[in-house]
């Protein structure tokens, strides 16, 4: 994922004449790794592999960043692979630490993230799951049947960015109110503050501010 | 009708909302229905659910055959507010989602910061103990709360008034340090906000001895109580199988005899050189985890102690990671108007060092930008794992932040515990597992 | 405070109805505020942070409030005085707070303890109410994040002195009636020239 960043004061359309609107800064996220991963990546990845003889089939690419492994799945076979890594004594990542929501607007196709950070108490070995899915059709397959825990933090994922996972007993909104328009996460809802009233003045709303980016 | 129980038909049958007022008047309305099923609403108000959780518990007579938990009562957008703060403001939003273990989220958080910078070894050792230090007084002022208010929900009041008393010593430590009781945001990426006064290890040394007495007092009021143990033995159930099935992490987990303790099985700010115990029981009921809290005090106060030793040799080290781009130029001091920049580092920026006062500048305003990535790093908190997830785009703020809170998951596992058993075990089951909605609703 | 006086369900109940008028009317709002300010009962509305804060000045030896006769925290809003909002109020719980506060009995006051219930803090957000006084009448204002149980009690005993003043019948409706003129006819708090400014 590339990234760029236009601008220094944050908010566009103020009457800014320093210059500093012009800066763009462009910054990439860590791509794909090459063998060897280091530690216990490799093992995993080989068992992996071992277990699951689709390997390049179902995992579309492989990170090693900061000492982390990301898989990065198809979201067809997520319940495959899931189920392989719970259940392979070699893996036996017994663990889901739960689902976390990203929205990345401008990696067309792929715009949302669900990130499942598993943890083997056997082996002591953490990684990371990553499937995506297009906001043009968000749904990604629930992995509540491979790990009860799943539950609500799949209807969190869904309420705060509008995820469906599809097989999940009773997908409904956990954190808003029931009829709560919209996913208040997504990067296309406002953040919805309001202006800050002083003697004298007002300030706008956070995310409306000038702020030095 | 009666004006206190008031009821409406629904596809599911008539449901009775209780919110305060005689339960005759309730029974009395049930005994005309001609359903067997009773819905009955506990909360979002409620003295006994711990914060604004809702209970809906169907009930037959006084056993419950389900129970689902209302939650979202108190959900504040944190995660999402963060996306427009720097990466230290982000620091003070994250301590507010656990109120009563405010550390623990802000080290969790500038762990993963520090990670993504990849400054984790470039911490000064100083910085690192304080951490420590502080985490374990959290740990000691949290279970606290847990065990006065769990004692308070079942009947017992003197517990509550003990650990209330214990706590306060406390949090006159935290406002020693940090000027603040609760809430602290002392924890920065890249060290602690400012160093300890110097008569802060003294002080500290009488409290662990102060408490290692004090807290006998709620032992021998709970600990081999037959009334306590009568409520809380065989109570709210939860076997391992359950517990890693649904993700619960912490004293819930360890009741089950489970010795899983993140500070000694993944260590981080440098727990392998510390001699501490992971207590576990195998009872896998309320009473279990109950005796682990208590028990975690007394390991506690032992981390405490060797903090306190290894700060003796560290005067004089810095607390702040030695890059000047991203440290927090906090050499703050307590002048007549309140904790403010020492003067000493306003003499500095202002008429010796122009560097000092770039940097100064950008990070306040600006704050520091963070290599683009993304990190899980877990801490254990009094209530089980708490993992911060970020992701950064390589800018000033954070891109996405997202906390795997231990009581959000540790709350599914009430159903699990509760379903088959009586309406007053339910109370007992929910201060066990010490949700804070804070945590919970983020 | 000023709200609608004792009108529930159609019938007045209390000394609202039984009152005299002129020189005796001051002496019995003086015994009437007496009574109500030396023994408020509050309600138990802790949500976050601020819950704690308000737990501790109720058990903790250094804060204790049952000098003022208030450590009867009541769950049944019918049977309390006081409601402290201690905390953040979300979206989905404002409804809550609004019935929780119809349920309670006249008089009743309100006091929005920490930044969060005032106006709604630091979350300047989507989620969270700014301000409880978008939902219910305050009474008094207590800043701070959280405030200290010292801070606490000071806004409590800032309230019993409003209620030392605070009048009853014939009175309380002229007062009601002026405090909602100049309510009207107050500039907007971002109205205000600001400090040192020239017109």
């Amino acid at each position: 994922m590339s990234d760029v960043n236009k601008g220094m004061f944050g908010a566009a359309g103020t009457g800014d004449t320093s210059g500093y609107g012009g800066l763009v800064r462009v910054s990439s996220s860590p791509g794909s790794s090459e063998r060897p991963y280091g530690s216990y990546f490799d093992e995993v990845a080989d068992e992996l592999e071992r277990a699951f003889p689709d390997f390049n089939g179902a995992i579309e690419k492989v990170i090693v960043d900061r000492g982390e492994l990301t898989l990065h799945v198809k979201r067809e076979r997520l319940f495959d692979v899931a189920k392989t890594l719970r259940d392979k004594d070699s893996l036996r990542f017994e663990v889901c630490l739960g689902v976390s929501g990203v929205h990345y607007p401008e990696d067309k196709g792929r715009e949302l993230h669900a990130v499942y950070p598993l943890l083997s108490m056997t082996h002591n070995r953490r990684i990371r799951l990553e499937v995506s899915a297009p906001d043009s059709d968000p749904h990604i397959p629930s992995l509540v049947e491979v790990w009860a825990g799943n539950n609500w933090h799949e209807r969190e994922t869904f309420d705060m960015f509008g995820i469906i996972f599809d097989g999940h007993p009773a997908l409904t909104r956990i954190l808003m109110p029931d009829d709560w328009p919209g996913h208040p996460q997504r990067k296309d809802y406002p953040l919805g503050g309001i202006p800050v009233e002083y003697i004298g003045a007002t300030t706008p709303a956070p995310d409306e501010r000038r702020s030095y980016r | 009708m009666s004006t206190f129980a008031s009821s409406r038909e629904t596809t599911e049958g008539r449901i009775y909302s209780v919110t305060g007022g005689d339960w005759d008047d309730v029974s009395r309305d049930i005994g005309t229905a001609k359903e067997e099923r009773v819905v009955v609403n506990m909360g979002p108000q409620h003295p006994s659910t711990h914060g604004v959780l809702r209970l809906m518990l169907e009930l037959e007579g006084e056993t419950i055959t389900e129970l689902r938990c209302g939650i979202g009562y108190l959900h504040t957008g944190i995660e999402k507010n963060t996306e427009y703060r720097t990466w230290t403001q982000g620091v003070t939003f994250v301590t507010r989602m656990d109120y009563l273990s405010p550390i623990f989220n802000e080290t969790a958080y500038c762990l993963a910061v520090e990670k993504l910078l990849g400054i984790t070894n470039d911490l000064p050792e100083r910085a690192t103990v304080i951490r420590i230090m502080m985490m374990e007084l959290n740990r000691i002022s949290s279970h606290m709360v847990a065990l006065g208010t769990g004692a308070l929900e079942l009947g017992a009041m003197a517990p509550m008034f003990f650990a209330f008393r214990e706590r306060e010593r406390v949090l006159d430590i935290f406002e020693m340090a940090s000027g603040l009781r609760m809430n602290m945001a002392y924890v920065r990426p890249g060290g602690v906000a400012q160093d300890l006064p110097e008569d802060a290890i003294t002080k500290i040394r009488e409290l662990v001895r102060d408490l290692r007495k004090n807290f006998k007092d709620n032992e021998t009021l709970l600990v081999g109580n037959s009334i306590w143990i009568k409520r809380t033995k065989d109570v709210g159930y939860l076997d391992l199988a359950g517990c890693i099935t649904l993700g619960v992490t912490g004293p819930v987990l360890r009741a089950t005899g489970m010795p899983w303790d993140l500070r000694k099985t993944q260590p981080y700010c440098g727990y392998e050189n510390y001699n501490f115990d992971v207590i576990t029981a195998d009872t896998c009921d309320v009473y279990g985890r109950f005796l682990i809290r208590m028990q975690e005090l007394e390991q506690s106060l032992r981390i405490i102690e060797q903090c306190c030793d290894k700060l003796e040799t560290l005067n004089g080290a810095p607390v702040m990671v030695a890059d000047k781009k991203i440290a927090w130029p906090a050499q703050l001091s307590l002048g007549g108007d309140g904790l403010g920049n020492s003067l000493e580092h306003i003499r500095q920026i202002m008429g010796t060092s122009m560097e000092s006062l770039i940097h100064h500048f950008k990070i306040v305003t600006e704050g520091f930008r963070v290599p683009a990535g993304q990190v899980y790093t877990p801490v254990e908190s009094p209530r089980g794992e708490l993992g911060a997830h970020i992701v950064s785009d390589g800018g000033t703020r954070p891109y996405r932040m997202h906390f795997r809170t231990p009581s959000f998951s540790n709350l599914q596992a009430t159903s699990a515990m509760c379903e088959g058993s009586l309406i007053a075990d339910v109370v007992a089951a929910v201060a066990s597992i010490d949700p804070v909605m804070g945590d919970v609703d983020r | 405070m000023y709200g609608d006086a004792a009108d529930w369900n159609g019938t007045s109940v209390g000394i609202e109805e039984k009152l005299p008028s002129g020189f005796l009317l001051t002496t019995v709002e003086k015994l009437a505020a007496y009574m109500r300010r030396n023994s408020l009962w509050p309600a138990t509305f802790g949500l976050a942070c601020c819950a704690i804060e308000m737990m501790a000045i109720g058990s903790a030896q250094k804060y204790d409030i049952s000098r003022f006769g208030m450590e009867v925290f009541r769950a049944s809003p019918r049977q309390a005085d006081l409601m402290i909002v201690a905390g953040r109020v979300s979206q989905k719980m404002a409804p809550v707070v609004r019935q929780i506060y119809d349920q309670m009995s006249e008089p009743k006051w309100v006091l929005s303890m920490g930044a969060c219930a005032s106006s709604g803090g630091m979350f300047n957000n989507y989620a969270i109410v700014q301000g409880v006084d978008h939902i219910i009448p305050v009474d008094i204002y207590l800043p701070g994040c959280p405030p200290r149980p010292e801070m606490l009690m000071d806004a409590i005993l800032k309230l019993h002195e409003q209620i030392k003043d605070e009048k009853l019948g014939v009175n309380r409706k002229k007062v009601i009636a002026e405090v909602e003129k100049a309510a009207l006819a107050a500039t907007p708090t971002h109205q205000i020239p600001a400090f040192g400014a020239s017109e």
